[in-house]
């Protein structure tokens, strides 16, 4: 059973007129240094007034309400939450890297780390060039549409502004599609899980700019026709989008690049253990061939000699551009770096296949205890779906009853209702790092919930029953907007 | 079985439509759609006097789950809207054919123009949808 | 095999289970000439040796005093500040989409939010975007589907917004249709002129841009033109520095209230002042606030306050209708993750400098900005660029080119500032100079007799 903190009040609540944090505060440096009147402030901001006890204390017990990889199994599917290495975090955080200015003279010790990950994620993926720029996974699709659409405007092919997006696709690629100003085509896949190759056919065309797709699919299986589909798009005059969401499936096993894709976008912060954070920060890296490497995002770590420098829009003049102020999420890639040089390449290819030991176990004996894979007679990938379709119909329970449930048994629930085709879905994602007994400590929770399901629903129906808060009232939230604490009037 | 009033005419993206006099008509979802959405939370509904095109997006109904574009059956001018959903937006999943009302339009098109289907044939429509 | 827990006897067992003879079985779906080689990456390294490599690759990158801001500033943070963010239930939690097991990080979020309204005078923030440039990209989308009775896709830059940012504002949003035109700045206070924004009176134009302090450092007439803006239809999207909000009149205010409104309509940022070290370039975070009435048009996450069943207060995303998740082509933004551990550590740093403290390291850093600006201009060759009030950055002319300067500067262990020769060539020989509180009175004698040196090297050293 979880065991979190209870209730803790707003740091607001906290606040006494006068408190303060002193040690933090700069000496005061005489001067005449002022503002004009009409430009200052006229009275300071509502911000807490709180002793640096108070802060501690506060911000620690926030964190004792959460569940994490730290303290928590946390099988969310497309999410790859594996172990995030403590050293990951202490060798970024040198100071020498840490207090770095990113507009000084380039610095050669972090640019060296940066051009080595560089290479290796080319190699990994097979593909050409790199660039670490783009700041998450979204970032870096829009790079790899936004590369795609610069590919065909060079070539005068202006007419091509479809891109072709599997129903299963996750939500960002559509979205990323509209932000880059094309239109988007959806195709359905066949009853196996894979692209539906005859809808494919009929929906390239002259408009078509690219497809983007995932492999294994977001319904946790390997395309098996992924080479007639490259070669339609690419006979059609597209290109292939890969999103790299699923990479722990095939690390090492096999490359986007040898699959004929032309651009992949990775997430570090999920293949690459850099640390998930509550929501961020990520890390998007984009990888091409040859066709798309003059339409790199900049910039890029390229080398002369011995010494290594930013390359700009000089360098790159076809490059669709910046996406961030400076480099992108650096402390990141340097976190994934670190990650790269302990796995090394005996590890990297380890990767996969423990991760598709792990699923593959784990959705083996939960449909020995009962419940239905969405794609009974494919392998697991890193992660399979199981569907609550008939548990809906016989004991009116919804995969969020089941996924609430799990948290009063101490597991992070898997993730709900995505892909979006498959009904009362959850997409569990156990990875590599976790051992056979914590796999097997789930099952025994999702027996026990089967049980309930039959026996006493309302358990259920009405989870969480030992978190801080029970089941929140969403449509509330949305109609009596409460989006920030207001100092009394 | 969803409640289908005899009465309207329905489109596929589940727009409802209830003729008035002199080429006024009342438009809103179905009580199909607003079940399909969850509870409202938001609701958008067009600026009385915009001009409008059939099949064109211009009310945005809004849940915790979804958002979704409502579609002009028929070309012409708004007239009126229900200013009531800004502030009730479950009025819409109370009674989404009385007070959820959405908007109304003056139209010159006749309503056997539109791609309007009567209540049986969405009934129909609907059936074919779940499968 | 680094952090994978299984033993031989774990496999044999999983593998029973599964019904297969090997591991390699579990992949025979992929067919055989797509198999990878032998991946081409290095050895792997224990913890220890790789510990020596990063040691040598960090001390050879040195510690240098740092007087460039342009963007990113060097500020104290707190040792709680990354005490606390490094916890393992911040560091390697997930976004909090299951809210009941998130609670620490939504409270976190809404506290979050509710200081960055208070800081910016604006009533919702959203839980942080990208950096300060996308936050400007993703603005500039915003108020073009926000400000419908202009219906116009044309935004006014000034010259004296971060170029920078400027350029990715065009990456990101330029594929959209929209058209950024700029704006010149007065040569000789170093600020944008009202002058310059009147021939588009009256015209077809969305938004007009306004970086407070600009990237000169200087301060705009920020009342005169978001009046401006508003008498002709024009939304204001402020870029401001956080830091300089606890002197600064909040973007909430700026003009006049007019129709029961005022100040700028959508206010964004660099969040990096609050907490964030300089890491090389990132991460950083970018953080939005607006106006009530355009919440729906915010992207990025919202954390909102409600009850449960039982009628406790507790917390959840919300309005997440108008995400990629949900509303998928039609999204506000494709954004999803964010920068949630920057946020964290925001949040912990506004807690524990309060208005009070942000106050002494606003007025620490301006102060030490003109002592160094003095001091800097009292040598032969150098003199400041613009007469506008500054806040903690100004430009100086040289005589000469700036970069063998900054070059010599750096070999004696400065960084003595941003060369802008490339980014504004009318300017001639100017640099870009910023201290804040971290320089004490010594650090800028030493900067001032380095640079002395340089600019004028005496007989004795040569």
């Amino acid at each position: 059973m979880a065991d979190l903190q209870a209730r803790e009040p707003l740091i607001f609540e906290l606040s006494r007129p006068g408190r303060g944090a002193v040690t933090q505060y700069p000496p005061r440096v005489a001067g005449t240094a002022d503002i004009p009147a009409h430009l200052r402030r006229a009275a300071p901001p509502a911000l807490p007034e709180v002793s640096e006890l108070q802060v501690v204390r506060h911000f620690t017990r926030l964190s004792q309400m959460n569940f994490s990889i730290d303290t928590h199994f946390y099988p969310l599917g497309s999410c790859t939450m594996k172990y995030n290495p403590k050293a990951c975090n202490t060798f970024a955080m040198l100071p020498e890297f840490l207090g770095r200015h990113p507009l000084g003279p380039e610095p050669q010790g972090f640019m060296a780390c940066m051009y080595e990950l560089q290479e290796m994620l080319q190699e990994i993926t097979g593909m050409q060039a790199v660039s670490l720029t783009p700041m998450a996974g979204a970032q870096g699709e829009f790079a790899g549409v936004a590369m795609i659409r610069a590919y065909h405007r060079a070539r005068n092919d202006l007419g091509r502004t479809e891109i072709i997006v599997p129903q299963a696709a996750h939500g960002t690629n559509p979205a990323t599609a509209a932000m880059c100003g094309c239109t988007v085509k959806e195709i359905p896949c066949d009853a196996n899980g894979d692209v539906d190759v005859d809808a494919l056919k009929a929906a390239v065309g002259p408009a078509t700019a690219g497809i983007m797709l995932t492999n294994p699919s977001t319904l946790g299986v390997f395309e098996h026709k992924i080479a007639e589909v490259a070669r339609i798009v690419h006979e059609a005059g597209g290109l292939l989008y890969y999103d790299g969401a699923n990479l722990n499936a095939i690390l090492g096993k096999v490359r986007p690049g040898d699959m004929g894709f032309d651009v992949i976008h990775m997430n570090l912060h999920k293949t690459f253990s850099t640390p998930h954070g509550g929501g961020g920060p990520g890390s998007g890296a984009v990888g091409v061939g040859a066709r798309l490497r003059p339409f790199l995002p900049l910039p890029i770590v390229g080398k002369e000699g011995a010494r290594f420098r930013w390359l700009t829009e000089r360098d790159l003049p076809q490059s669709i551009g910046r996406l961030s102020g400076f480099m992108g999420n650096a402390g990141v890639n340097l976190r994934a770096y670190v990650y790269m040089r302990l796995l090394g390449r005996e590890g990297m290819v380890r990767v996969a296949e423990f991760a598709a030991l792990n699923a593959n176990y784990l959705m083996k004996r939960l449909q020995a205890a009962g419940f239905e894979a969405a794609y009974p007679t494919r392998r697991a990938s890193h992660e399979f779906i199981i569907t609550l379709k008939r548990e809906n119909r016989l004991y009116q329970i919804t995969a969020m009853d089941v996924a609430k449930r799990l948290l009063d048994y101490g597991f992070h629930a898997p993730t709900t209702y995505f892909p979006l085709l498959v009904p009362e879905c959850l997409l569990i994602e156990p990875t590599e790092t976790e051992t056979k007994e914590e796999l097997d400590h789930f099952c025994d929770a999702m027996i026990a919930i089967r049980r309930e399901m039959e026996q006493e629903p309302e358990k259920l129906s009405s989870a969480p029953h030992t978190m801080p808060v029970r089941r929140l009232d969403d449509v509330r939230a949305a109609k009596q907007l409460d989006l920030a604490w207001k100092p009394a009037a | 079985m969803s409640n289908i009033p005899s009465d309207l005419r329905y489109t596929k993206s589940h727009e409802w439509v209830r003729p008035g006099s002199n080429g006024s008509v009342e438009i809103g979802i179905s009580e199909h759609a607003q079940g399909a959405l969850g509870d409202l939370v938001f609701i958008e509904v067009p600026e009385v006097g915009r001009a409008v095109k059939a099949g064109e997006a211009c009310a945005v109904v809004e849940s915790v789950k979804a958002a979704s574009d409502v579609y002009s059956p028929v070309s012409g001018k708004v007239t009126a809207s229900n200013s009531a959903l800004a502030t009730q937006p479950e009025l819409l999943n109370q009674d989404p054919y009385g007070a959820g009302w959405l908007f109304r339009v003056q139209t010159a098109s006749s309503l056997d123009d539109a791609a309007l289907m009567s209540a049986a044939d969405y009934a129909k429509y609907l059936a074919d949808e779940a499968h | 095999m680094a952090f994978i827990p299984h033993t031989p006897d774990d496999i044999a067992r999983m593998l029973a289970t599964i019904g297969v003879q090997s591991i390699d079985d579990l992949f025979d779906e992929i067919p055989r000439g797509l198999r990878a080689g032998t991946l081409g990456v290095p050895t792997a390294l224990g913890e220890m040796e790789l510990g020596r490599l990063m040691a040598e690759r960090a001390a050879g990158d040195g510690r240098p005093l740092n007087f460039i801001g342009a963007g990113a500033y060097e500020h104290h943070i707190p040792a709680p500040v990354w005490a606390i963010t490094t916890r393992g239930e911040f560091y390697s939690a997930y976004t909090p989409y299951q809210a009941e097991a998130s609670q620490g990080t939504l409270q976190l979020i809404y506290e979050y939010q509710s200081m960055m309204c208070a800081l910016t005078g604006m009533e919702v923030s959203n839980a942080s975007l990208y950096d300060g440039a996308s936050a400007l990209a993703e603005a500039c989308l915003m108020a073009v589907r926000a400000n419908r009775a202009a219906n116009s896709r044309r935004i006014l830059v000034p010259r004296t917004v971060n170029p920078t940012y400027a350029q990715v504002a065009q990456s990101i949003a330029g594929n959209q249709g929209i058209v950024f035109e700029p704006v010149d700045f007065d040569r000789t206070a170093g600020r944008t002129l009202l002058a310059a924004l009147e021939p588009y009176s009256g015209q077809d134009v969305t938004a007009l841009v306004l970086q407070q302090p600009n990237f000169f450092g200087c301060l705009e007439e920020v009342d005169q033109l978001t009046d401006w803006a508003h008498r002709n239809n024009i939304l204001v999207i402020a870029v401001v520095n956080p830091i300089s909000l606890a002197l600064l009149k909040a973007p909430g205010e700026w003009g006049e209230r007019q129709g029961g409104v005022q100040g700028a309509d959508i206010v964004c940022g660099e969040g990096q002042p609050l907490g964030v070290p300089l890491s090389a370039g990132g991460p950083y975070f970018g953080f939005m606030t607006t106006r009530m009435q355009y919440v729906r048009q915010m992207p990025g996450r919202i954390v909102g306050r409600t009850v449960d069943v039982d009628g406790r207060p507790g917390f959840s995303l919300t309005l997440q209708a108008r995400e990629q998740h949900i509303r998928r082509s039609k999204a506000t933004s494709n954004i999803c993750t964010n920068q949630g551990l920057l946020v964290t550590a925001a949040t912990i740093y506004m807690s524990l400098l309060g208005a009070a403290g942000l106050e002494r390291v606003a007025a620490a850093s301006m102060q030490r900005t003109a002592d160094l600006t003095a001091a800097l201009s009292r040598i032969a060759g150098i003199k400041p660029a613009f007469s506008a009030p500054r806040f903690h950055e100004s430009v100086l002319i040289l005589d000469r080119p700036v970069a063998p300067v900054l070059g010599a500067l750096s070999r004696r262990g400065i960084f003595g500032g941003l060369d802008l020769t490339d980014r504004y060539p009318e300017l001639g020989n100017a640099l870009l100079i910023c201290a804040t509180e971290t320089k004490m009175a010594a650090d800028i004698d030493a900067y001032a007799g380095a640079l002395a040196d340089i600019m004028n090297p005496s007989r004795a050293a040569a």
